[in-house]
Formats: C-alpha cells, sequence, structure tokens
C-alpha cells in the first residue's frame, strides 16, 4: 500500500487514535459511568440534595430542636415563626415571639407576632440525654431556644393541634419515610434480580409461568390490594413490626418492573458475541452470568433502583394518609399528612398541610431527577462505540 | 471540467462549510467543499467513514443532524425557467427549502429497513410527496404511483400499491424509495449509500435501475458511496473526501488511471490489491486432497424452530494449512453454518468429523462436556462485529487472556507475558493491555479478537465476515495479518465472506452457498474464473469492476431465482 506522507493516519491503522484521552482508554466501566453522569447538572444537584435528605435523616435527633411527641398545650395550631439572625444590628439569632389571645367567642387560641419579645435561639444547645445513631451519647442539640420551658416557643414551621413542633415531626418523620423506600427497594431488589434472573436464563415454560405470574400481579391494582393486605395486619402488633410488613406490601409489586428489567437485560446480552466467545472460550454458565452478564447490567439495575425508590415512598405516603399505612405514634410523612386531612385544619393551619407535602415532592423530584441521571450514564459505551 | 454546458448545470455548490460544535471543540465535518452537478451526469462522492460524504449531502436540503449547522458557502441551485436560489439561505424549517425537498430534490438513503415507515401502505408513502407539493386528487395520485411501481420495476404494481413495507425485502424497499424519490420528477437525487446495505446482485440490479431513471428523466445524480468499485460502475465525475476536506475532484476516468492525490492512489490501491491474489498465496499449491483432512463435514444439516432450514446437506472438507473459503448472500446460512462448527449451533442431522492433534477423529456433532471443550480449544472464531465481540468492561489484557485463564494455561505473570506476546503478534502495542475496547479503532478491535482466538494455539479458525464491518485500507490489511499467522503457525481458515474480493485475495479453495446449500466447490482459481453453477455466474457478474473504463455490470448475467 502506498504511504501517505501530509495526511493524518487513515489506512495505517497503527496510530494511537486520540492521545488526550490516554486517561479515558484505561477508564473502567464506573469510570466512564461518572464522568457520564457528571454531565447532567441537574442530576448531580439531585444527588447532593438527596445526601443531604439523607443525613438529615440520620442525624435526625441531633438536629430536630424537640422530641416530636412532645406536646404544648400553649401553642396549639401555633403559625410558623421566622428564623432572624441579627437583631438590634448584632448578631443574635432569635424568632419573633408569639402573643397570644384566647377568643373565647371561636374558642381558638390567636397568634399575633410579638417583636418586643424576641425569644432567643442559640445552637447546639444543651438539651436532655439522647444517644445519636444508637450508639453516641449526646447532651446537645444543633438548634434550639435558649431558654428552654413550657413559655417559650420556637416553632420555625408551626406546630399542630397539640402543640407539637412541625419541623421535629418532619425531620423525624423522613427517618421512616426515606428509609421505607430503602428498604422496600432492597427487598424488590432481591426478589426481582432472582426471579427476573431465573426467567432469563432458564426461559421456555419457567419463564413463561414467571412473566404470566407478573403480569397478573401488575393487573391488579394497587391501592385496594394494598388496602387488603393492610387490614390484615393486627392492630395489636408493635409499630416496628407493622413497619416491615408495610415495607413488605409496597415492595410486592414494585418487584415486578425489576424482575422484568433484569429478564430483558439476560435475554438481550446471552446473543451478544462476546459472549458467545466467552462460551467458546470455555467458560461455564454460572461463570457467563457473573463475569460478563451481571457487570453489564448493574448499572442500569441501580439506576431503576434509584427511580423505585420514590414510588416506594409515594407507597407508603398514600397508605398512612388514608390511614391503613403506618399509625400514629410513629411519625412519617404519610401520617403527618393525615393530621392535614380536615379543612379545618387546613384553612386554620396551612403549614400543616405544606411542610411534610413539600418534604415529599423535593425528595420525590430530587430522586427522580438523580435516577435519570443514572439511567442516562448507564450505558457509558453508547457514546464510545 | 466536462463538456457540458451552463444550461445544464443544477446546482453548484461553493466552499461549503458545515461544523458540529461539541463538548470537545469544533468537528468541521465539511470544510471548503466545492462541487457542481450537471443534468444527466453522476457525480460520486466517496470517502471513508468519517469522511464528511453524508453530511455534504444531508447539507443540500438543510437536513444536518444536530448539532451541525452550515457555517459558510452557497449551494446555488439553478432551474429550467432561468431562475435560481442559494439553499444556503434558507431556513431550514422555512416554507422555501420544504418546497424543494422532494420536488425539485430527492433523496433516497442507506437504509431501506428504517426509511419506510411500517404503519403505512407504500402507495400512500410515495403519493404523500405528490399530496404535498402538488395536491393531486386521490384517483390521479394513485395512477402516477402505479406508473412509478412499474418504472422501479417492482412486479405487479396494482397489488404491490396496497401492500405494507414488511412485506418487501431489501431490495425491493430500495425500489420503492426509489419510487418516491422519483413522485415529482425532481431534477436532482441524492442517494445516500443506497446499496450498501444490500446484496451484491440486488445492488447491481439497483445501480442498474438508478442509471436508466437517471437517463429517462434526466437528473442529476450525487451518489455516496465507500465502494470504489461502485464508483468506477457509474460515476461521470468523482469527489474523493477525506476528514471534511476535497482530496481530489475530477472526471472518473482520471480519478482511477491518473489519480493526482497520495489519498486517492491509496484507496484505489488497496481495492486493486483485492482484485487478485495475494502475493504470498500467488505461487501457493493448494494442499492435496489427502486422507487425512482436518475437518470433514457430511450432510450437515440445520433446521431452526421456525422451520426455516438454514442449513442443508451440506459436505465440505478442510485441509490442514488450508483456507476455505465460503462465499454466500446474506440468507445464504454461511453464518449459521460456521457456527455449526463450534456448536453454537446444534445441527440436527449430519457427521462433522474432526483430526484432534493427536491423531484421533471426534465427531463435533454429538461432542459433549469436556470433549467439546478441548476441541473448541483447537477450533476458534473471529466474530464479524469488532464492537460487539468484544466485552466493553473488560480490560484487553482479560479478554486476550481469558482462553489461557480457562484453559489453565497460564497465570500470574506468565499470563501477563503471554498476552504481551500475543498482542505484539497482532500488531498492538502490549503497552495498551490495561486499556478498555472502546479506546481502540475498528481495526485494531478486530486485532484483539484474532489475539483471542489465536491465544490457545487453534489449528483452525473460523472467520465469520471477519473484514466486512472494516474500511476498505484495512482489509488487506487483516487479511495480511491473517496469511502472516497462518504462515507461522501452520493454521486452517474457514473464511466466511460475502465479498467474493477478499475470499480470492486469501483462499485456496472456495464454496458457494446459496439458500442453504453448497452449490460450487473448487480452487479459488477455477470458481473465480469459469464458475460453472448458473447462481456463480450470476454472482461473480454483478461485482462492480474498480475500472471505469472496464464496466462490468453492463454485461452482467441473473440469476432468476435470485431475483425472486
Amino acid at each position: 500500500m502506498s504511504q501517505i506522507t501530509q495526511l493524518p493516519p487513515s489506512g495505517i491503522d497503527q496510530a494511537d487514535i486520540n492521545p488526550k484521552a490516554a486517561d479515558i482508554a484505561v477508564a473502567g466501566q464506573w469510570k466512564l459511568f461518572w464522568l457520564k453522569f457528571v454531565k447532567h447538572r441537574v442530576a448531580v444537584l439531585s444527588l447532593f440534595v438527596v445526601l443531604f435528605l439523607y443525613l438529615v435523616a440520620a442525624l435526625a435527633d441531633f438536629i430536630a430542636p424537640y422530641d416530636p411527641n412532645q406536646t404544648n398545650a400553649r401553642f396549639t395550631y401555633a403559625p410558623p415563626q421566622a428564623l432572624g439572625l441579627l437583631l438590634d444590628g448584632q448578631f443574635d439569632p432569635h424568632v419573633t415571639g408569639l402573643s397570644m389571645t384566647l377568643n373565647t367567642e371561636s374558642m381558638r387560641r390567636e397568634f399575633a407576632p410579638d417583636p418586643e419579645n424576641p425569644v432567643r435561639v442559640g445552637f447546639f444547645v444543651p438539651s436532655a440525654p439522647y444517644t445519636l445513631l444508637g450508639f453516641i451519647p449526646m447532651q446537645h442539640k444543633l438548634i434550639g431556644p435558649v431558654e428552654a420551658g413550657p413559655m417559650t416557643s420556637m416553632y420555625l414551621f408551626g406546630a399542630d393541634r397539640l402543640g407539637r413542633d412541625i419541623f421535629s415531626r418532619v425531620v423525624h418523620g423522613a427517618r421512616i419515610s426515606l428509609s421505607i423506600g430503602l428498604v422496600g427497594v432492597f427487598m424488590s431488589l432481591v426478589l426481582g434480580v432472582t426471579i427476573g434472573g431465573i426467567s432469563g436464563f432458564f426461559g421456555g415454560v419457567v419463564d413463561t409461568v414467571i412473566q404470566r405470574v407478573i403480569e397478573f400481579l401488575r393487573s391488579i391494582p394497587t391501592i385496594p390490594l394494598w388496602m387488603g393486605l393492610a387490614a390484615a395486619i393486627p392492630l395489636s402488633w408493635p409499630p416496628l413490626q407493622t413497619y416491615f410488613v408495610i415495607t413488605l406490601i409496597v415492595s410486592l409489586i414494585g418487584w415486578t418492573s425489576l424482575a422484568r428489567e433484569v429478564r430483558g437485560r439476560f435475554l438481550s446480552l446471552r446473543n451478544e458475541d462476546f459472549v458467545i466467545a466467552a462460551r467458546l472460550d470455555g467458560m461455564s454458565e454460572i461463570g457467563i452470568i457473573f463475569h460478563h452478564l451481571v457487570p453489564s447490567f448493574m448499572s442500569h439495575i441501580i439506576a431503576t433502583l434509584t427511580l423505585a425508590i420514590p414510588s416506594m415512598i409515594l407507597a407508603e405516603t398514600a397508605l398512612s394518609f388514608l390511614g391503613i399505612g403506618l399509625q400514629p405514634p410513629i411519625v412519617s410523612w404519610g401520617t403527618l399528612l393525615q393530621e392535614a386531612q380536615n379543612i379545618r385544619a387546613v384553612s386554620q393551619a396551612p403549614w400543616l398541610l405544606f411542610t411534610p407535602a413539600a418534604a415529599i415532592v423535593i425528595s420525590v423530584l430530587s430522586l427522580n431527577f438523580l435516577g435519570d441521571g443514572l439511567r442516562d450514564a448507564a450505558d457509558p459505551y453508547e457514546a464510545h462505540t | 471540467m466536462s463538456a457540458t454546458t451552463d444550461k445544464d448545470l443544477v446546482l453548484s455548490v461553493r466552499n461549503l462549510k458545515v461544523e458540529f460544535p461539541t463538548r470537545t471543540g469544533l468537528i468541521k465535518a465539511v470544510d471548503d467543499v466545492s462541487f457542481d452537478l450537471h443534468r444527466g451526469k453522476t457525480l460520486c462522492v466517496v470517502g471513508e467513514s468519517g469522511s464528511g460524504k453524508s453530511v455534504s449531502a444531508r447539507a443540500i436540503l438543510q437536513i444536518v443532524d444536530r448539532p451541525g449547522r452550515i457555517v459558510g458557502g452557497s449551494m446555488v441551485l439553478s432551474r429550467a425557467d432561468g431562475t435560481s436560489v442559494d439553499l444556503a439561505k434558507l431556513n431550514p424549517r422555512g416554507g422555501e427549502i420544504r418546497a424543494i425537498r422532494g420536488r425539485e430534490i430527492a433523496m433516497i438513503f442507506q437504509e431501506p429497513m428504517s426509511s419506510l415507515s411500517p404503519i403505512h401502505r407504500i402507495g400512500e408513502q410515495i403519493g404523500e410527496a405528490l399530496r404535498i407539493h402538488f395536491n393531486t386528487p386521490k384517483a390521479e395520485r394513485r395512477a402516477r404511483v402505479i406508473e412509478l411501481l412499474e418504472q422501479v420495476e417492482i412486479p405487479r404494481p396494482h397489488e404491490a400499491i396496497d401492500r405494507y413495507t414488511f412485506e418487501f425485502s431489501g431490495g425491493m424497499r430500495q425500489r420503492v424509495m426509489i419510487a418516491m424519490a422519483l413522485a415529482c420528477n425532481p431534477s436532482m437525487l441524492i442517494a445516500d449509500e443506497p446499496t450498501t446495505a444490500l446484496d451484491v446482485t440486488t445492488q447491481a440490479e439497483i445501480l442498474a435501475l438508478i442509471k436508466r431513471l437517471q437517463t429517462q428523466h434526466g437528473m442529476a445524480v450525487m451518489f455516496i458511496t465507500h465502494d470504489m468499485g461502485v464508483v468506477a460502475e457509474i460515476a461521470d465525475d468523482v469527489l474523493v473526501m477525506y476528514r471534511g476536506k476535497v482530496m481530489e475532484h475530477g472526471p472518473v476516468e482520471q480519478i482511477f488511471h491518473a489519480p493526482k492525490s497520495d489519498y486517492t492512489a491509496m484507496l484505489i490501491g488497496s481495492v486493486v490489491k483485492l482484485e487478485s491474489k495475494a502475493e504470498g498465496r500467488q505461487g501457493r499449491v493448494a494442499p492435496q486432497m489427502a486422507p487425512k483432512s482436518l475437518l470433514e463435514v457430511r450432510d450437515l444439516s440445520l433446521t431452526f424452530g421456525n422451520g426455516l432450514k438454514a442449513v442443508d446437506s451440506v459436505s465440505l472438507t478442510v485441509m490442514p494449512g488450508e483456507t476455505l473459503g465460503i462465499v454466500g448472500e446474506s440468507g445464504s446460512g454461511k453464518t449459521t453454518m460456521g457456527r455449526c462448527l463450534l456448536r453454537v449451533y446444534d445441527p440436527q442431522h449430519g457427521i462433522m468429523n474432526f483430526r484432534r492433534a493427536d491423531g484421533t477423529v471426534i465427531d463435533l456433532r454429538t461432542a459433549q462436556g469436556e470433549d467439546l471443550k478441548s476441541a473448541r480449544r483447537e477450533i476458534r472464531m473471529i466474530f464479524q462485529d469488532p464492537v460487539g465481540s468484544l466485552n466493553p468492561r473488560k480490560r484487553v489484557a482479560d479478554i486476550i487472556g481469558e482462553p489461557l485463564k480457562l484453559a489453565g494455561l497460564a497465570r500470574g505473570r506468565e499470563l501477563d507475558e503471554r498476552v504481551a506476546a500475543l498482542m505484539a503478534q497482532v500488531g498492538l502495542d502490549p503497552a495498551w493491555r490495561e486499556r478498555y475496547p472502546h479506546a481502540f479503532s475498528g481495526g485494531q478491535r478486530q486485532r484483539i479478537g484474532i489475539a483471542r482466538a489465536i491465544a490457545v494455539k487453534p489449528r483452525l479458525i473460523v472467520a465469520d465476515e471477519a473484514t466486512s464491518a472494516l474500511d476498505v485500507s484495512l482489509r488487506s490489511q487483516m487479511l495480511d495479518l491473517m496469511m502472516q499467522l497462518q504462515d507461522e503457525m501452520g493454521l486452517s481458515f474457514i473464511f466466511i465472506s460475502h465479498d467474493m474480493s477478499v475470499i480470492r485475495y486469501m483462499c485456496d479453495r472456495v464454496a458457494v452457498m446459496y439458500r442453504g446449500q453448497i452449490v460450487e466447490t473448487g480452487t479459488t482459481e477455477a470458481v473465480t474464473g469459469s464458475p460453472q453453477h448458473a447462481y456463480t455466474q450470476a454472482l461473480l457478474s454483478a461485482i462492480p469492476n474498480p475500472d471505469p473504463r472496464d464496466r462490468r455490470l453492463d454485461a452482467r448475467v441473473r440469476y432468476q431465482e435470485a431475483l425472486s
């Protein structure tokens, strides 16, 4: 072949195709996955939001100024108090005080801002001893009134009909609501990967039976199914046990879509040339599954899982809102919304509705965006091939 | 440049520039390209993948994919009534360019499978342009569509007009596309690799059809291709492109017989090289039909679950050190046959006797377990698709080392050294072994595939279309590498291809497959020189000849069954 002198090499195949991309050349799938993910700006932002939310849930005891079940009869339906940082030109964190009058006609407590009596707020204020994360003994809270007592009020997001602090309740509710998504998704993962894997690997009759079962499960309207199952939980069960059964119920449907995803990947990958090549190399079927198939769809699974968490959160919220999921005194976003079910509460104290709803919307949205970004990055080879 | 007058000028492109702004920088897909198109003349735009030839064509109709945009130059379309318009200045979404698309300039695409809508009858699709541009009444439209179908030689046009796309073969779909393009009597036709996805005999039909219609309608044709053979058969003028730039522009005669640019010379050289047997193989005598054949296949048959008889009583013999070519068009069963040899598929009938290194004979069709596993170490496979055959999540060292590790032949440092040696043997830098497949070009990936195949020192390699995904300039390199390995390692090859030229370049003997059966076997010289079977004759005569002085397609023979 005649050599080309002036031109960059084309016919000559020796060239290092892109010297700039030397580090890309040795980048494995997870690195490429990450590089593609960080290009999705909204997803990266969502990742930080999600991490922040889970951090809040984990440190709920420290962040929440009050015990979520602590009542205060003086401050029923107290409105939100804005946090101010400057007082008389000096740094002095405070909330505007509340002056309460009892309206004898309507028998309601009416609150008005009382700028004359600001409530001083401190960081790392001492509190009753508690254990953080179950093993760190603590005696301070992140934020709280400097002079704590039944007469001082610091309700950042308002108080409910028993004078419980909504902020503390939402922070504590995050624990249940966010973790139920994780636990439910984990159970879906186990069920989905096992059943979907069996379905895709064995094929034939097994596949047909499993697929028909999945179709059957998906055809059942979810809310009535959950209601039926939830109604079967004895009221006498301890809260923790109820919690796990509810998780089981919400993940009952979740695994089906995951099983389909896994089966689909199995079927499409089984006919890829590189899988045939591995078989011809003498690799056993189990070896092929764990060396070639599982790594190939792992990133897809993670993306699908992330997208499944919000639906779990919404399922728990829906169940609890209907009064058939978690029951008070357990604090979850769903049970908080349950408090806001009547029109009186909404008209008189809209913060009962908006605070937990905002928490749900923010977490579901950010998890969805995060899942979207992960899904787009799940196959980093499309652009490179 | 040519003897045509300005009256015949249809389109004049000057200094066209198309750029794609990307994250990593500006890609100049088309950089300062100029050419003219004349009535009744064919301009072939030729280049390898990524040369910008398709983008230039799409720029004319303002259908460049985002984020590409035309940043400079003019494209003046001259009409028969003396008016003219600069296409580059039109709004890509405006009414003016839409009135030109399909009516004055029509385009046909590479993939006949995806460029037609599956949910509309073909009559509606062809008639759509008439409805949009002329608002032709329904009855008149139908009559015109039937006339068009007749022109593109679709059998029984009265019935065909009401059929759906899936009822047609690839060649027939491309005819439908052409009928669609002709609907409004355009003055110019852009054909973007219209025959690349087709078999060689179908390609010859489509080329002849385009030529005939061009003469009838007096269209200017801009024909984009990467195949120098096709260029030689149909072009009047040729534009050679490389990386967005024009390398050479001139009459076809000059391009082929007095190329001015080194790049053109290289392109033509690599095609002409494949027109004859490899230098290293010219004097070689085909290994004699000794009683000790390496592989003997008798009456092999495979019927798929849907009743398709993919392999039908195939018998063939491979001698030690021999290269047997299997040639056939798509659907002939050649790939299935090759995969049967490695038991990717399980054939139902026949014998595949393979002589092992220790002299024992094993029937591969019935071999099981450990026997099959060890036989697969002696028979290896090279795949067609250099992308799909390498797991993108594995390092090159792991891919090449996998068969060694699984066979228990090497581990640890020894494995490293063996992999490095194999990479050097196939012409890859061993320093690249930590890289992943995405860092390699198509040709390099195919070398990785070859290294994996030879890692366990096999005796027979089944190469399934091993060069068809590569640019023509790389093909002969890959074939030379395989022949060099054959000489070094005493390998036998079964070389499966649809491309007669690579078979002729490399193979000692050749078997021609047609619809699951082998219709002719013989030495490569005998089969290519004086084919006996009518199908082989048709196949050979349909191959474009890369010499404009000797256009072979004009004198091609048709095989009646191949037309159905």
